[in-house]
């Protein structure tokens, strides 16, 4: 359809609707640069999602992997601060986000698809009662009377476990303690009945016994909404706990991806049962835990070919050829390495 | 011999600035007591608030006390001033959490490292702290071709690694260690807490670990001491404290952990914390005790002969 910018807003509402059957949030090879000292340089690359109604994915990585700008990019959030596609799409309900007007976006943020952050005590506004916040994005996205809004964010505190939402309402986020303040991002979160949520390290700012309860409430919500979750963490043991299907992220590419009990009893690509050894909960007290050796290269320094293979206690010469993203795979589970064999 | 050991230690912090009239005073550290040995690992454990971070301050005597006693090596720190004092902090240094935030990024990471040098060692030429940087720096795992650059020029690990260096090159016998590791990557956080290890044994140090990871904490611990607002509720060996608590905050902060795999979901039997905030009479952990009873309310927060400050420990 060569008219697709000339449609109107209520066209695309209708067309998301009419799509409804394949619901679905769809990265496919998505490649992000970023300029450093002047030059651009890719810091994800040919990154391929996907995210359905009801599921929970993870996405993991170490930090600079290239994981947050993944998920930012969905909401086309970083492009102010330089981020830029250089190749690749992301579609929601088959419709490009990329060939949607500002307007559009507008309506997909928050309205399609919500983001909860990792910082609640940066992510409200100070000056403003979390009513006023919360309202504000019912009635930017709901056709809802001031009364109505009021009514909805007092369900919507509820909802996640806030017993006095009415008190709260009137309350400013200083008076509110992390995990409470996280509990608002999330109704914010909620507060047009999203179809998928990406949640930047939700937990990861706040004290282990707030941390769990957090992780039971998204779950929960996840579970009575459908939601499609997708969970950027660095954090196996909330993989664990939470999601369905895994994606690692090394050095800007997708190493691994997997269903859960596949990546936690079958790791199979060197970096995944690497970063897995590693963690102190699994480790003996008292031995040496298991290290990578060298450093995480950064954007603009990757080696030709795999990208780990300077750290890879498996690496042969032929890894510094261009590796695909499926040379290994099992159903569901794909590998992005040469040399793993059957991990089982 | 004991080359820490504080006893008794009070700390309450006023309310300040702006709210001074309506603020209510904070009792930080409440009658906290350890002693730690030569080669040994004592870890303190808490939530945000919980009064560890103080308790690491006292310990290094950048704060003191409203009552109690640091002992460095013996001596009582609390008696000492001035000079006298300056020249004992050779004792007992400190690793920071956040390496970025720890190092002057004006500074060459030598003259970084070599600072302590100049209060400690005012003997020695420049020659010589360069030379005792660069070995200092090799114990931590860092080349001495990097001692001219500066910090932005080195990752998170590596700068915790110059973080650790600028502590040991007064050649301290106690190491003070506040979240080492919580600002690191988990790959990264293995190559520190190995390195802490080694450098451990090789020169037998005394460590006081302090963290809110039980995982890093049953890693490396000897012995654990549990804070909650302000006061140890329980304090033993990390063998007693991870296979058989006694208090309920132990049990709760313990069953909290990440899971380590899918299939340990929805496990059985697990304590919860089940309301919020602290009592400020009787036992404090009241208003999150899923076993509380009337008793607690005049609990006076004693630790019994086992180490637990509870009336109705979970292992009895």
């Amino acid at each position: 359809m060569e008219s697709a910018e000339l449609i109107s807003d209520s066209f695309v509402e209708s067309s998301l609707q009419l799509r409804h059957n394949a619901a679905m949030l769809e990265i496919s090879d998505l490649s992000l640069s970023v300029s450093i000292q002047g030059e651009r340089v890719d810091a994800v690359s040919a990154v391929s999602l996907r995210l359905e109604p009801g599921r929970v994915l993870g996405l993991v990585g170490e930090s600079g992997c290239g994981k947050s700008l993944t998920a930012q990019a969905i909401l086309r959030l970083g492009e102010h601060q330089g981020v830029e596609k250089s190749s690749g799409d992301i579609s929601l309900d088959g419709n490009s986000l990329f060939d949607m007007s500002d307007e559009q976006l507008r309506r997909v943020r928050g309205g399609h698809i919500a983001m909860i952050f990792q910082e609640p005590m940066t992510a409200l506004n100070p000056v403003f009662t979390i009513g006023s916040q919360i309202t504000e994005v019912i009635r930017l996205h709901l056709d809802m009377s001031a009364q109505q809004a009021n009514q909805r964010a007092i369900d919507l505190l509820l909802d996640v476990g806030m017993q006095d939402a009415e008190q709260i309402l009137k309350q400013y986020p200083d008076s509110l303690s992390g995990g409470m303040r996280q509990r608002v991002l999330i109704a914010m979160a909620m507060a047009a009945d999203p179809d998928y949520i990406i949640a930047d390290e939700p937990t990861t700012a706040l004290d282990v016994s707030v941390q769990k309860r957090i992780v039971a409430l998204l779950l929960d919500l996840q579970k009575k909404r459908n939601l499609g979750l997708l969970l950027v963490t660095h954090d196996f043991g909330l993989v664990a706990e939470m999601c369905d299907d895994v994606a690692v992220m090394y050095a800007g590419e997708i190493v691994e991806s997997g269903t859960v009990a596949e990546i936690f009893d079958h790791p199979a690509h060197p970096y995944t049962r690497a970063l897995m050894g590693c963690r102190p909960e699994v480790s003996t007290p008292g031995e040496a835990l298991p290290v990578i050796a060298g450093q995480v290269p950064p954007p603009g320094r990757w080696p030709a070919g795999c990208h780990f293979a300077k750290r890879c206690p498996l690496s042969e010469d032929d890894c510094s050829q261009a590796v695909a993203a499926d040379v290994w795979v099992k159903g569901e589970h794909i590998v992005r390495c040469l040399h793993v064999g059957d991990p089982s | 011999m004991s080359e820490l050991k504080v006893s008794g230690l009070n700390k309450t912090f006023a309310a300040g600035g702006m709210f001074k009239a309506i603020g209510k005073a904070k009792r930080a550290v409440i009658d906290t007591s350890f002693d730690l040995a030569a080669g040994e690992t004592l870890a303190i454990v808490g939530e945000s608030g919980s009064g560890k971070s103080t308790t690491a301050r006292l310990a290094m005597h950048l704060l003191a006390p409203d009552s109690g006693h640091v002992f460095w090596a013996g001596e009582d720190v609390t008696q000492m001033s001035g000079k006298a004092l300056r020249q004992r902090r050779s004792h007992i240094q400190m690793v920071f959490q956040d390496p970025f935030a720890s190092l002057n990024p004006r500074m060459k990471i030598w003259e970084s490292v070599a600072e302590g040098l100049r209060v400690h060692r005012p003997d020695m030429t420049k020659q010589q702290r360069r030379e005792k940087v660069a070995e200092t720096l090799a114990l931590c795992g860092l080349d001495a071709s990097g001692m001219d650059r500066y910090p932005h020029q080195f990752s998170g690990g590596q700068r915790q690694r110059i973080g650790i260096a600028r502590a040991l090159i007064v050649e301290p016998k106690v190491l003070v260690l506040d979240e080492p590791v919580s600002a690191l990557d988990v790959s990264v956080q293995a190559q520190i807490l190995n390195l802490l290890k080694d450098i451990q044994q090789a020169k037998n140090l005394a460590y006081l670990f302090i963290s809110h990871d039980l995982s890093v904490v049953r890693h490396i611990a000897d012995r654990v001491s549990v804070m909650f607002a302000g006061q140890v509720v329980e304090q033993g060996s990390a063998a007693d404290i991870f296979e058989s608590c006694a208090h309920p905050y132990t049990r709760a902060l313990l069953d909290a952990r990440p899971i380590t795999h899918p299939d340990e979901r929805n496990r059985d039997n697990e304590v919860l914390i089940v309301g919020e905030g602290m009592s400020d009479s009787g036992c404090a952990y009241q208003p999150r005790c899923a076993f509380k009873q009337q008793a607690c309310a005049d609990f006076n927060g004693e630790l019994n002969a086992a180490g637990c400050a509870c009336l109705f420990p979970l292992n009895s």
